[in-house]
């Protein structure tokens, strides 16, 4: 069954459509990432352009998070006020993020700087969670316990303020810089930022990795629904019949990956994670670095 | 007076007004762009009116499908610090954004260089690419590539023998719209002609509509950018908690 999207101007077909969705709903469910880190790449593949694939992406990214955070609430497992911290630098850094997205739009190395980014990001985050849960797997045989940093240099800094839920008192810059960052990552890659938010709460900030995942939905939420509304405002690249059917089989793909989330070990979870995260990173380094089979295009956005 | 002006405009307006016109159908004249649109086909079909017996040589016919153009940007990527990067760009002027030529014969055979650059028939004509900057040499190849580019899309398309001409008279061909069209005006050419001459011209639009939710989408989104985004959004928070909603009610 074809679909035709009105703002992507392709036709697709729904069940490609309805199993992209569902493919990423299953790692949401199972990984607790919203997704989008996924989801526009993949999108990419089939053929829509970058610009809408980005935009409509972040608008998966909202419902998949509203979805996670609201199973977090009940189990009061969301630090609001770090959230509400970390999101008043994530929506200075996605003001500034749909700027630089913008300005390298016009200098027509867009396309450039997502997969740059990507591949950075994708690379080097996968082969830290590699690492790191290799190293857990290894450790949970020999059954020792896991020490956790408790004073870094994070804790010499100024403005200091309490998070009771993360049962943290430290300074306000590092989680304002941190939202900054991703808030960034989140406009111009079309992510919400979940892989990189989860790490930087658990290492840099030291948050107890309970509520890691559900303060990390709360604040991006609001980043993706930022993101989505200033896409669709200043370039109207958001197609709304796109994210409809990518939700729809996100919703169905997330309670079957809630379920195999239970049945499955948290390191051997980790572990695929991180292949999966590298595998992604690894095609787009390999069209970055192999000669592409036709050197020219036409830009996308020619027509507007 | 009166007259001698009449019979001077008859005069001119004779070999203008050739013995030979196209009478012509299409099978629809107006596409709707639906949510399930999956291309189309049109068929164009006519006849040659003529006064006078058929003249002797062959005739032939070429059939022309054009539509909306627009400026576009043709990027080539080239290798930096080992990376393959867009480097170079050129503005094409115009460029159709769907163009498919039909004809009875080899091209090259039944039309002269002149009347095809007069009426901009064959695919590198009907691109305007009038100055290219001055950095890039070999501007041509920014042409070449968008036109092999959107080949491949089955959006240009020139089909050698694909009209069916009968007894000089009957004339008819069909042509596929492929499911990634764009909505605007299709103007349909058809061109009668004779020892590589165009000596008739016929000329018919087609118009292609996104409809119903396509439309109003589309519209949304331009119009009231807005509401549009905000549209997403309460979309996005609808489904995140139905999920979450629906989830807990099967779990019970």
């Amino acid at each position: 069954m074809q679909f035709y999207l009105p703002i992507a101007e392709v036709s697709v077909n729904a069940f490609v459509l309805f199993g992209l969705g569902g493919i990423v709903g299953i790692l949401s469910g199972l990984f607790g990432v919203g997704g989008g880190f996924i989801i526009t790449p993949l999108l990419f593949f089939i053929g829509i352009p970058p610009t809408v694939a980005v935009a409509t992406g972040a608008n998966q990214v909202v419902a998949s998070s509203v979805s996670g955070v609201l199973a977090h609430l009940k189990r009061k497992t969301v630090d609001i006020r770090m959230g509400t911290v970390l999101l008043a630098g994530g929506m200075a850094g996605s003001a500034s993020g749909i700027w630089l997205f913008n300005y390298l739009s016009r200098m027509g190395q867009i396309d450039l700087t997502v997969q740059l980014a990507y591949v950075l990001f994708l690379g080097t985050v996968g082969a830290m969670m590699l690492q790191e849960s290799l190293r857990a797997l290894r450790r949970s045989k020999n059954a020792a316990p896991i020490k956790r940093h408790q004073h870094m240099w994070v804790h010499k800094l100024p403005f200091k303020m309490k998070f009771r839920t993360s049962g943290l008192y430290i300074s306000v810059i590092p989680p304002l810089l941190v939202g900054f960052f991703v808030g960034v990552l989140a406009a111009v890659m079309g992510v919400g930022g979940g892989f990189l938010m989860v790490p930087a709460m658990i290492y840099i900030l030291g948050m107890p990795t309970k509520v890691v995942v559900g303060t990390s939905l709360f604040q991006i939420i609001f980043v993706a629904a930022f993101t989505t509304f200033m896409h669709a405002w200043t370039n109207q690249s958001v197609d709304l019949m796109l994210a409809l059917m990518l939700i729809l089989g996100g919703v169905i793909g997330a309670q079957i990956g809630a379920q195999l989330a239970l049945r499955l070990r948290a390191e051997h979870l980790r572990v695929l994670l991180a292949l999966l995260v590298l595998s992604v990173a690894g095609k787009l380094a390999y069209d970055l670095l192999v000669q592409p089979d036709d050197l020219y295009s036409i830009a996308v956005g020619g027509r507007a | 007076m009166k007259r001698l002006v009449l019979i001077f405009f008859l005069a001119l307006a004779g070999p203008l007004l050739a013995e030979e016109d196209v009478v012509a159908g299409l099978s629809q004249d107006r596409i709707d762009i639906t949510a399930n649109f999956d291309g189309s086909d049109i068929l164009i079909y006519g006849a040659v009116k003529r006064d006078a017996p058929v003249p002797g040589g062959t005739m032939d016919v070429i059939i022309t499908l054009e539509g909306p153009g627009e400026a576009e940007v043709v990027r080539r990527k080239a290798r930096v610090f080992g990376l393959w990067i867009n480097t170079d760009k050129v503005v094409i002027d115009r460029a159709p954004s769907f163009y498919a030529v039909a004809t009875t014969g080899a091209f090259s055979d039944i039309i002269s260089d002149t009347e095809d650059l007069r009426h901009a028939i064959s695919i590198p004509r009907a691109i305007r690419s009038v100055g290219a900057p001055h950095t890039i040499q070999d501007a041509p190849a920014f042409t070449e590539a968008l036109i092999r580019i959107r080949e491949a899309r089955h959006l240009y398309s020139l089909e050698q023998y694909a009209v069916r001409l009968t007894e000089q008279t009957l004339f008819r061909a069909d042509f596929d719209l492929p499911a990634n069209l764009v909505e605007g005006n299709y103007k349909t050419r058809i061109f009668l002609l004779r020892d590589k001459r165009v000596v008739n011209l016929y000329e018919k639009t087609i118009f292609v509509r996104k409809v119903g939710l396509e439309r109003w989408l589309f519209n949304l989104s331009r119009q009231q950018p807005a509401a549009y985004g905000l549209l997403a959004l309460v979309i996005a928070a609808l489904a995140g908690w139905g999920a979450s909603a629906g989830f807990r009610l099967l779990r019970r």
